[in-house]
């Protein structure tokens, strides 16, 4: 056991290192042989490592705290709406796929509409409108991760409802059990797995969507706004940009971890079920 | 009933749906006096999508390009990753957490930084739409081509057939619906990253550009009409892979099987 | 008179319109108490006839009368345990919540859950393995989970769908032996069904064999042999002329339909 845990920080490690050395290597090379395809490097292009990191720790502009902490507090701003935004997808998300799996009709119907992804380029336009609707900053990015969130879950819980294995249904109704109970006591448990799926694609997605939601609006608080600015000032300061995606990156990353760390939790079943 | 009975009954809801919520939206705006400048009316979207078009289509068509190519450099590299890992497979199988939590990274943030590498104009979106499409074409890729069974392999083996053999026969065929989902996947990606990228910055002859400026405009119904030609495009780019696999599998019916 | 435990009247199954007919005119009659085996070849029908007993589908004609009710009465009120072929446990919940599951739905408190699960999981002499999940288990003990579970309200009619058809040989034999015990000590009547000539008769007081498409009865064997039955049972001349009997009357239907 204790050989496994070590072999998985192993592999962390050289994981990390891998890429910090394909970086200054790519970095370097290029640097050293001076080639532009596909893109011409030079200290804009790819600040040093070191650089990038120390970046962290010097006042994200002047009479600021250090980048590091403006950034985290921006990112957790950005997490609070994104979170916000999950919750609420997720709930009507699981309630519309409850309907879809016992609605034929509803399911012909508005199936062919609950497409996520392509809210994503309508969300800044959806941020404006609701903006201007008087509602506090925060919440139309929350509609939009909330959205993003929505369409996954829906999809899935339908898929794993209807995933329950027939013989299990047929003993229910052996039962005479009720529609209520055969969906609590084994639909349900038999979705959690595509539930589970879905959660963690809707897990980055609303991070993703809280990051464009806050694009067009004066939103300065959250890590979107980060992202214009030091993207204005790039030419000036490109280590600062890159530490920031480096920031929304593990933003992204820690939702998804928490999301598998709870379906460990949640989920406990014979090993070979994966969905 | 017959086939085409079924096609008709399948989708009839839908499109009365559609009909219905086309029909509402134009009814609500007349009838709550909601303002061109928050809501427009579908038909005065079917108007701008008209009158613009000299403007909007040709801006569709270059940001569809930029789609298309992220798709190909991205599925490329997938499909060319995923068969080096398959061949080492310790290091794939070590490395898929990987892979799976760098699908979790806000690839789109990295969008900045395209443009500051490739300019504003196509090339950095179609880094964005790459980098966007290659990780889940890794993943799904790397899944169907180790998800053969070994007695399938076992079979070939009695046949005394070689590596290259098992993997023209078997391989193939059964990563193939894993494939197509990926593809499925990724060429609504490609297109989301393309325009979404170009939020991030652009000139007028992107799609994206033209939604973000009509929308800073307040000019919704232009907005509209463009994410229209947005949605047609995507669809478009969705169904001809969705083509390309019917068409494909037909050549490999046996490996129609269990799609997760 | 007693009402007899299992009645039923003339049924016929049909499937789909004009589809094909899986049981036709099936008049059978069973005793409390007895143990009855269903048995032929594939598509004669015997998986369908006990659902109807247990009404899980519905005749296109005729009924089952079971104890005197109509067969979804008795559904209703929970008159017969079932036991499948495959375990049908629930892979997330533990031997003790699986076998728990009826009386929790019935609305039992804990302690007394808890209670007549020890006494069932006792029966099925599965002690000690409460907290064990199903895969934890061999398939043989999964399904004395089942049949434990099927146990739960002691019913007066047991219905078993080939529920030993997984196992191999010896599990087989060492279930049958089980069962037998089982039901000498619950006083049910068991209705099962199998593909297996020496289960059926070594079981079974009495064995109906059924013929295929459409499904009927051909002939009811009376089996002689005395209880409690052993493994010596089995090495009886008795017992060899009975499985003969039943197996020559199964090959003539193979070849009457072979003929026609």
């Amino acid at each position: 056991m204790a050989v496994n845990l070590l072999k998985r920080v192993g592999i962390f490690v050289a994981v990390l290192v891998g890429l910090c050395a394909f970086y200054m290597g790519y970095r370097q090379l290029y640097l050293s042989t001076g080639w532009t395809r596909p893109f011409k490097v030079d200290e804009y292009a790819m600040p040093r490592l070191q650089d990038i990191v120390s970046r962290l720790w010097e006042p994200a502009a002047t009479d600021q705290p250090v980048l590091v902490q403006v950034l985290v507090q921006k990112a957790l701003f950005t997490a609070r709406e994104a979170a916000a935004g999950f919750v609420i997808g997720a709930i009507v998300g699981i309630a519309i796929g409850i309907v879809f799996h016992f609605s034929n009709l509803m399911r012909r119907g508005f199936q062919p509409y609950v497409v996520g992804s392509p809210i994503l380029a309508i969300a800044p336009m959806v941020v404006i409108w609701l903006g201007g609707q008087g509602l506090p900053v925060w919440m139309p990015v929350a509609v939009i991760s909330a959205f993003l969130t929505f369409f996954p879950v829906a999809i899935n819980t339908l898929r794993g409802l209807d995933s329950a294995d027939p013989r299990k249904l047929e003993l229910m109704r052996s039962y005479a059990a009720s529609e209520w109970s055969t969906l609590w006591r084994v639909k349900f448990p038999c979705a959690l797995p595509y539930l589970f799926s879905a959660f963690k694609v809707a897990a980055t997605a609303s991070v993703v969507g809280a990051i464009i939601g806050e694009l067009p609006s004066s939103i300065q608080d959250g890590l979107g706004g980060a992202i214009l600015n030091f993207a204005q000032y790039y030419s000036l300061d490109p280590s600062a940009l890159w530490a920031t995606n480096i920031i929304a990156a593990a933003l992204g990353i820690l939702f998804f971890v928490i999301v598998a760390i709870v379906e460990r939790l949640v989920v406990r079943r014979a090993p070979e079920h994966v969905a | 009933m017959t086939r085409a009975r079924r096609f008709v009954a399948e989708w009839a809801p839908a499109v009365l749906i559609l009909v219905l919520g086309l029909v509402g939206w134009e009814l609500a705006v007349k009838t709550f006096g909601i303002q061109k400048f928050l809501l427009p009316k579908p038909s005065e979207i079917a108007t701008a999508f008209w009158d613009e078009r000299s403007i909007l289509w040709p801006a569709g068509w270059y940001t569809f390009t930029e789609a298309f190519w992220g798709f190909v450099v991205g599925v490329f590299f997938g499909i060319a990753a995923a068969l080096v890992l398959a061949r080492f497979r310790p290091l794939g199988s070590a490395l898929m957490p990987y892979f799976v939590a760098a699908s979790a990274i806000p690839i789109i943030a990295f969008a900045p930084i395209g443009n500051a590498w490739f300019g504003i104009e196509k090339g950095s979106k179609i880094f964005i739409a790459a980098l966007l499409c290659f990780f889940p074409v890794l993943v799904n890729t790397l899944r169907g081509l180790t998800s053969v069974r070994p007695q399938q392999v076992e079979l070939m083996r009695s046949y005394a057939a070689g590596n290259a053999a098992v993997f023209r026969r078997v391989r193939i065929p059964t990563s193939l619906p894993y494939v197509f989902t990926a593809l499925k996947v990724a060429s609504v990606l490609a297109m989301i990253g393309a325009i979404v990228g170009e939020y991030f910055g652009g000139s007028q002859q992107q799609l994206g550009i033209q939604i973000k400026n009509s929308a800073a405009l307040f000019q919704f119904e232009t907005a509209w009409a463009a994410i229209l030609v947005a949605c047609i495009l995507g669809i478009a780019f969705y169904l001809a892979v969705a083509l390309a696999e019917i068409a494909t599998m037909r050549r490999y019916p046996s490996a129609e099987r269990a799609r997760r | 008179m007693t009402a007899a435990a299992v009645s039923i009247r003339n049924v016929t199954k049909t499937f789909g319109k004009g589809g094909t007919t899986a049981l036709k005119n099936i008049e059978l009659e069973f005793q409390p108490g007895e143990f009855i085996s269903l048995i032929g070849p594939s598509g004669c029908g015997k998986s369908t006839l006990l659902r109807v007993i247990g009404d899980l589908i519905e005749p296109t004609e005729g009924e089952a009368v079971i104890g005197g009710k109509t067969a979804h009465q008795a559904r209703l009120d929970r008159d017969y345990g079932m036991v499948f072929q495959e375990a049908t446990l629930m892979d997330w919940r533990t031997v003790e919540k699986n076998v728990s599951l009826p009386l929790e739905m019935m609305g039992w408190d804990r302690g007394a859950r808890r209670d007549r699960v020890r006494e069932l999981l006792e029966l099925v002499e599965l002690t000690g393995f409460e907290g064990h999940h199903p895969w934890q288990l061999s398939g043989g003990m999964q399904q004395r989970v089942a049949i434990a579970r099927a146990l739960t309200f002691n019913p007066s009619l047991i219905l078993m769908d080939e529920p030993f058809g997984a196992l191999d040989e010896m599990t087989r034999d060492r279930l049958n032996l089980e069962l037998l015990r089982i039901w000498e000590a619950t006083k049910a009547t068991v209705v099962f069904v199998t593909h297996s000539i020496a289960e059926a008769v070594f079981l079974s007081s009495r064995v109906v064999v059924m013929s295929a498409r459409p499904g009927r009865v051909q002939k009811i064997v009376d089996v002689d042999l005395a209880y409690p039955r052993t493994n010596d049972t089995r090495e009886e001349t008795r017992f060899f002329e009975l499985a003969t009997e039943v197996r020559e009357l199964l090959r003539e239907s193979h070849e009457a339909r072979e003929g026609a």
